[in-house]
C-alpha cells in the first residue's frame, strides 16, 4: 500500500518529540477525522529554522509526511519553509495513495499554523502565509477508560 | 516471530485440508452437472442433498429449508429484498439495528429508495440491542425483523431468543445474520424462532464464495436469481459442487468439534483481554464481557489511531484488523463504535483480533508483548497523549 519511503518514515519517524519554548508551534487536524499533527519550529534571530520536532495522532501516511515535512522545513529560512507544499512532501516520500492525500495538507498546514503561531507571538507579518484552517475540535471533552 | 500469527478469523479463515481433500473430486472427477440424466453427474444431486442434510440438522431445520448461495451477502440481500418484495401488500416497514453488516445496512439503504421505511434500533454500550426500543418499533406495517446473531466487529452475542419470540408475537418474520456465529455457537431455528437465517462458508474454515440462506418452510419468497430449477427454483445455476461439499465438510468439523474448540479459543481470548487491559494503560474492551462470541476480542487503544498499529503489528507478523476511518476508505471509524457510544477519537484507536483453532498460547502472549511496545511507541507520538499528560500533570519516562 506505501512506498519503502513512506514506510520508513513512518517505522523510523525523524525529528520526533517537543521543543521547550519553541519559536512557534503549530496543531491542526482533529481527532474527529484521525488526524492530528503538531509541528514545534526553533527560529533563530536570522529566520532559519534550526530545530523543527513533531507529534502526530493518525494513520502511517500521517505520521510519515509529518516526519518528511520536519525533515524539509530543517535549516530552511521562513519564506523557503512557506514554500514547500503538500505535493513537495508527496514527492519526497515517492507519492502516497490517493485516499491519503489529506495527510500531505495536513502537513503543509501544520508548517504553517506553526509559522503564524510565531509571526503572533513575536508581532510580525509574515509575507504570503494567511491564517491556518483547521485547529483541533475543542468541543468534545476527552474519555478515559 | 517468523511465522504469521493470523488473528483475523472474523475476516475470512483458513480452508481446513480436510475440506479441501473433500472438495477435490469434485473438480476433476466428479464434475458432473446435477442436473444431467447419467449416473456420474445425478450422484452429485445425491452429494448436494447430503451437504443440506447435514447443514439443516445442526440447525434443527428441515432439509429443503436450506438455499446454496455464494455467500453471506448474497443471503441477506435475498432474505431482505424478497420479503419485501413478497409482503409489500401486508406493509412497508422493516426494522433492525444500527450495529448490522453493511450487507444488512446498505440493502436497506437501497429498500428505503424503494418506498420501504426501515427503523434502526439502537444498542447499548457492549452492543446489546435495546429490546423495549424493538417493541416499541413495532407497527402494523412491519414485514420483517433482521437482527444479526452476533456482530462482526466486537463480537456481542444478541438475545436472539427474546427477539425471535417478539417476532413471533407479532407475526412478523425474524431474519438472522449469522454470519459470524454459525459454527460457533450452537443454533436452533425452532428454539430461537428464526424464520431465515444468513451463513457463508469461508468464516468456518470452509471455502469462499459459498453459503447458504434458511428460509422457514410457508414463507412466500420469490426466486432471487432466475433460470434453471436449481434449488427448488429458488435460485438458479448449476450448483457449485465443490464449494457446497467444502461447505458442508466444514460445517460438519466446526458442528463436531464446536464444544472442545471453543473452550480452548475462550481460554486463549481471555487469556489475551485480560493481559491487556492489565498492562496496557488507557484501554478498554469493546463489547460485552461474557456475551460474545468464543474468538473475538475487541479493544480501543486512547490516544492512538488503528491503521498505525495494524502496520507495526503487521511488521511484526501479526494479523488484526481495525475500525480505524484510515482502514475503510472513509472519513468516519466503524459505525458499530458509535452505535456502542464511543467518541469518534477513541473508535479510531480500536484493534479487532479473532482466534482460531489453531491459535497457541505462545502467539497470544507475543502478540501481547508487542502491543503493549507498539502502543507505547505510538503513544509517545501522539499529540493527544503529550496534551493529556500536560493537562494531568503526569511524568513519564
Amino acid at each position: 500500500m506505501y512506498s519503502e519511503k513512506v514506510m520508513d518514515h513512518f517505522t523510523n519517524p525523524r525529528n520526533v518529540g517537543e521543543i521547550d519554548n519553541a519559536s512557534g508551534v503549530g496543531t491542526v487536524g482533529n481527532a474527529k477525522c484521525g488526524d492530528i499533527m503538531r509541528i514545534y519550529l526553533d527560529i533563530d534571530e536570522k529566520g532559519i529554522i534550526n530545530a523543527c520536532k513533531f507529534k502526530t495522532f493518525g494513520c502511517g501516511a500521517a505520521v510519515a509526511t509529518s516526519s518528511m515535512a520536519t525533515e524539509l522545513v530543517k535549516g530552511k529560512t521562513i519564506q523557503d519553509a512557506l514554500q514547500i507544499t503538500n505535493k513537495a512532501v508527496m514527492e519526497a516520500l515517492d507519492g502516497l495513495p490517493p485516499v491519503k492525500v489529506h495527510c500531505s495538507l495536513l502537513a503543509e498546514e501544520a508548517i504553517h499554523a506553526a509559522l503564524w503561531d510565531y509571526a503572533e507571538k513575536n508581532g510580525i507579518v509574515i509575507e504570503g502565509l494567511e491564517k491556518p484552517k483547521t485547529d483541533i475540535s475543542e468541543t468534545e471533552e476527552e474519555e478515559v477508560y | 516471530m517468523n511465522k504469521k500469527i493470523y488473528l483475523d478469523n472474523a475476516a475470512t479463515t483458513k480452508t481446513r485440508p480436510e475440506v479441501v481433500e473433500a472438495m477435490l473430486p469434485y473438480f476433476t472427477e466428479l464434475y458432473g452437472n446435477p442436473s444431467s440424466v447419467y449416473e456420474f453427474a445425478s450422484q452429485n444431486k445425491k452429494t448436494v442433498n447430503e451437504a443440506r442434510d447435514l447443514i439443516a440438522k445442526s440447525l434443527n431445520a428441515q432439509t429443503q429449508d436450506i438455499y446454496f448461495t455464494a455467500g453471506g451477502s448474497e443471503s441477506d440481500n435475498w432474505a431482505l429484498k424478497a420479503t419485501a418484495e413478497a409482503y409489500k401488500e401486508k406493509g412497508n416497514h422493516i426494522i433492525t439495528s444500527k450495529i448490522e453488516h453493511h450487507a444488512i445496512l446498505h440493502t436497506c439503504e437501497w429498500l428505503k429508495k424503494q418506498g420501504f421505511e426501515i427503523s434502526y434500533i439502537d444498542v447499548d454500550e457492549n452492543g446489546i440491542l435495546k429490546l423495549d426500543e424493538l417493541k416499541k418499533a413495532i407497527r402494523p406495517t412491519t414485514i420483517l425483523i433482521s437482527i444479526m446473531f452476533a456482530n462482526n466487529e466486537i463480537g456481542t452475542m444478541q438475545p436472539v431468543k427474546e427477539i425471535g419470540e417478539i417476532a413471533k408475537e407479532n407475526d412478523i418474520i425474524f431474519h438472522t445474520d449469522a454470519v459470524q456465529a454459525y459454527g460457533q455457537v450452537p443454533i436452533d431455528v425452532e428454539e430461537l424462532h428464526i424464520d431465515m437465517l444468513s451463513a457463508s462458508g469461508h468464516k468456518l474454515n470452509g471455502p469462499k464464495g459459498i453459503g447458504f440462506l434458511y428460509i422457514r418452510k410457508g414463507l412466500k419468497l420469490s426466486s432471487y436469481v432466475h433460470g434453471g430449477g436449481q434449488e427448488r427454483h429458488r435460485r438458479a445455476g448449476t450448483e457449485n459442487v465443490p464449494g457446497i461439499v467444502g461447505l458442508g465438510k466444514a460445517a460438519q468439523i466446526a458442528i463436531e468439534t464446536m464444544e472442545e474448540r471453543t473452550k480452548e479459543e475462550i481460554r486463549l481470548r481471555d487469556l489475551l483481554i485480560e493481559r491487556v487491559l492489565k498492562e496496557v494503560p488507557y484501554t478498554r474492551l469493546n463489547g460485552d464481557r461474557t456475551k460474545r462470541l468464543p474468538n473475538n476480542a475487541n479493544f480501543s487503544f486512547q490516544f492512538i489511531e488503528g491503521e498505525s498499529l495494524l502496520i507495526m503489528l503487521d511488521m511484526k507478523n501479526i494479523c488484526g484488523s481495525s475500525g480505524s476511518a484510515c482502514t475503510s476508505g472513509s472519513l468516519d471509524p466503524s459505525h458499530v463504535l458509535l452505535a456502542i457510544g464511543l467518541p469518534h477519537e477513541i473508535a479510531h484507536g480500536s484493534l479487532r483480533l479473532t482466534l482460531s483453532h489453531e491459535t497457541t498460547e505462545e502467539e497470544i502472549n507475543y502478540t501481547v508483548e508487542n502491543i503493549r511496545e507498539i502502543v507505547d511507541k505510538l503513544r509517545s507520538m501522539s499529540p493527544l497523549y503529550e496534551d493529556y499528560l500536560k493537562k494531568n500533570h503526569i511524568e513519564i519516562d
